[in-house]
């Protein structure tokens, strides 16, 4: 009997390990072709990792909110498979479906109830005990405690966009869903909205945010994924992703304009821009050596001279725009 | 079955009722008044006693399901199409919760308020004419089952409606006439014969009948035959709720 037993403990071990490691969402060949015939998901795979935030980036239409969607139980699947921390978000739906908080892209709410009625029902709703202490800590954090007594028509738009993440927040879910969580919302709440996301992610929480604001994705995302189209067409570290397909370019506002590229420059990646005026120089930032040195020589040697010059690196919108052009 | 849910939407629901108390049960109330003293006072004085009941006391079964059988329809048919409408439905999507307790929670809240409701107008009436319960317990069933059924089929409307407009459609178009027709303010024996046989297939004699019975022991169909109809109505309303639940009717596309 020996044996066998440290056989199932080892197994434990291993399962346990393996847990570790196991992402918290994994998502399957799925496929959702709507009623109407509109396939808005196609042959979707894509896993999540335990505790990161992962931002799904994607123009208007591609299928993004349809995707939280199934996750998230609000619409069926053709095809494929959810499993959430290894429950089947079909099969298992009450393991499945408590451990996710979703925040809607719409500020929809009962505008009649207050915040704290709302936030209570919320983790009614979700098979938990009632826990004043608990919602008085989340509503303390968004900064929500001193509206709790008022009735939700009467907040602001931020204060609504927080009423439903608190929603989100009261039974204590492992993974937060935040479709669009800064469309129309101003500059300084957004920044807001960041730091109680990264709050959230340093508590354990995995965070899945869709957002076509590229700036939200570039500030706030451990990994990015790019759906276009109902597909999945790149899912990279944001750092790497950067790095990788992070070109430079180098601006020389020039003294005298050029009517064209002199021959004695044709081994550099340039191009003439503001009517001859400046000098744009494309050069990879991830390689060891950016050819600036040479080329500033070679210009001296040219007797061009300018009298400014700046360094741009391409932003993530950029990125995007070119790879979501590229694939369609 | 997990009780928090439950719980959390019935008592939402209730406070809604609590919030709109002047809609919900005063304007009944009043409007049910208003028959009294039309039909009961001024009317029903002219016309003789029916089955040895006097005319006012007479109507009291069938205003108290007209009100029944049209507050459980459209507080039920509300209470799901509000949230469908203002998009907070995705909550109730989302959340860990069968669809047993969906239904439990919202027709559960509905049905409630209708027996309330019934049981408010109930004591209304009395200050007008003067009362007799044969079967109380009767009663009591009747009430709590067409509260009930009618409460399913107003959360069936709900799921179904995408306006405002077809929300107000069956209550106006269906429920109305058919409670009118129904002999809430007659025995069917006063119709030609006719229309007494075309009456027996409106689904509401057999309502307000049995309810009658329960009260004055005097029926235009077998107790046992109105027992049976709402069983039916009960029965057809769950396998339609659970066929919606099942595909996401309206629900889940």
């Amino acid at each position: 009997m020996a044996p066998s037993s440290l056989n199932d403990l080892s197994q434990a071990a291993l399962r346990e390990a393996q847990g570790v490691a196991e992402p918290i969402i994994r998502i399957s060949g799925l496929e959702k072709t709507y009623a109407g015939g509109f396939h808005a998901l196609k042959a979707v795979d894509l896993s999540i990792r335990r505790g990161e935030i992962f931002a799904l980036l994607g123009p208007n239409g591609a299928g993004k909110t349809t995707l939280i969607s199934v996750v998230c139980g609000l619409v069926n699947p053709s095809a494929g498979e959810v499993r959430v921390d290894g429950f089947d978000n079909v099969r298992d739906y009450r393991q499945a479906r408590s451990l996710i908080g979703l925040v809607p892209q719409e500020l929809t709410n009962e505008a009649f109830e207050t915040v704290w009625n709302t936030v209570s029902f919320s983790r009614g709703l979700f098979g938990k005990p009632p826990n004043p202490a608990h919602i008085e800590r989340i509503l303390k954090s968004l900064t929500l405690w001193d509206k709790r007594d008022n009735r939700l028509i009467t907040l602001s738009g931020g204060m609504k966009r927080r009423v439903l993440i608190a929603k989100a927040l009261s039974h204590e879910p492992r993974i937060l869903f935040l479709d669009e969580p800064t469309a129309g919302v101003d500059v300084e709440l957004r920044r807001e909205m960041w730091e109680v996301v990264r709050q959230l992610r340093d508590s354990g929480v995995t965070i899945i945010l869709t957002t076509h604001y590229i700036e939200e994705a570039e500030e706030m995302a451990d990994r990015i994924g790019v759906i276009n189209g109902g597909r999945i067409v790149l899912v990279e570290e944001k750092a790497a992703l950067m790095r990788k397909l992070g070109s430079k370019q180098l601006t020389l506002h020039l003294q005298a304009p050029l009517d064209a590229v002199p021959a004695a420059l044709a081994g550099y990646d340039l191009q003439l821009a503001a009517d001859g005026s400046e000098l744009i120089y494309s050069y990879d930032g991830a390689e060891e050596g950016s050819g600036i040195t040479a080329l500033l020589g070679d210009l001296d040697a040219a007797g061009i001279a300018f009298k400014d010059l700046h360094t741009r690196q391409s932003s993530l919108e950029d990125i995007f725009v070119d790879l979501v052009k590229e694939r369609s | 079955m997990n009780l928090y849910p439950v719980r959390a939407i019935y008592a939402a629901e209730m406070a809604r009722t609590r919030r709109t108390l002047l809609q919900s049960i005063v304007s009944p109330v009043i409007s049910t008044s208003l028959y009294f003293v039309v039909f009961g006072a001024a009317i029903g004085s002219r016309i003789s006693e029916i089955d040895g009941v006097s005319y006012g006391a007479f109507i009291v079964p069938g205003l108290i399901m007209l009100m029944l059988l049209t507050q459980s329809v459209s507080n039920a048919s509300f209470g799901i199409f509000f949230p469908k409408f203002s998009g907070s439905i995705y909550e109730l999507l989302s959340a860990p919760i069968s669809h047993i307790e969906i239904v439990i929670g919202y027709v559960g809240a509905a049905a409630t308020k209708s027996i309330v409701l019934g049981l408010i107008i109930l004591a209304t009436a009395g200050l007008f004419v003067p009362l007799e319960i044969a079967h109380p317990l009767w009663m009591m069933t009747f009430l709590v089952l067409t509260a009930v059924t009618f409460s399913l089929l107003g959360f069936i409307i709900g799921i179904w409606a995408d306006g405002f407009d077809k929300l107000q459609l069956v209550p106006l178009l269906v429920i109305t006439p058919l409670t009118f027709l129904g002999g809430s303010f007659y025995s069917i024996d006063m119709l030609p014969p006719v229309w007494q046989t075309l009456t027996l297939f409106n689904p509401v004699v057999y309502l307000v009948s049995g309810f009658r019975w329960s009260f004055y022991g005097i029926s235009d169909v077998s107790l046992m035959a109105s027992v049976a109809m709402i069983l039916v109505f009960l029965a057809l309303c769950l396998a339609v709720i659970a066929w919606m639940f099942r595909t996401g009717y309206r629900l889940r596309p």
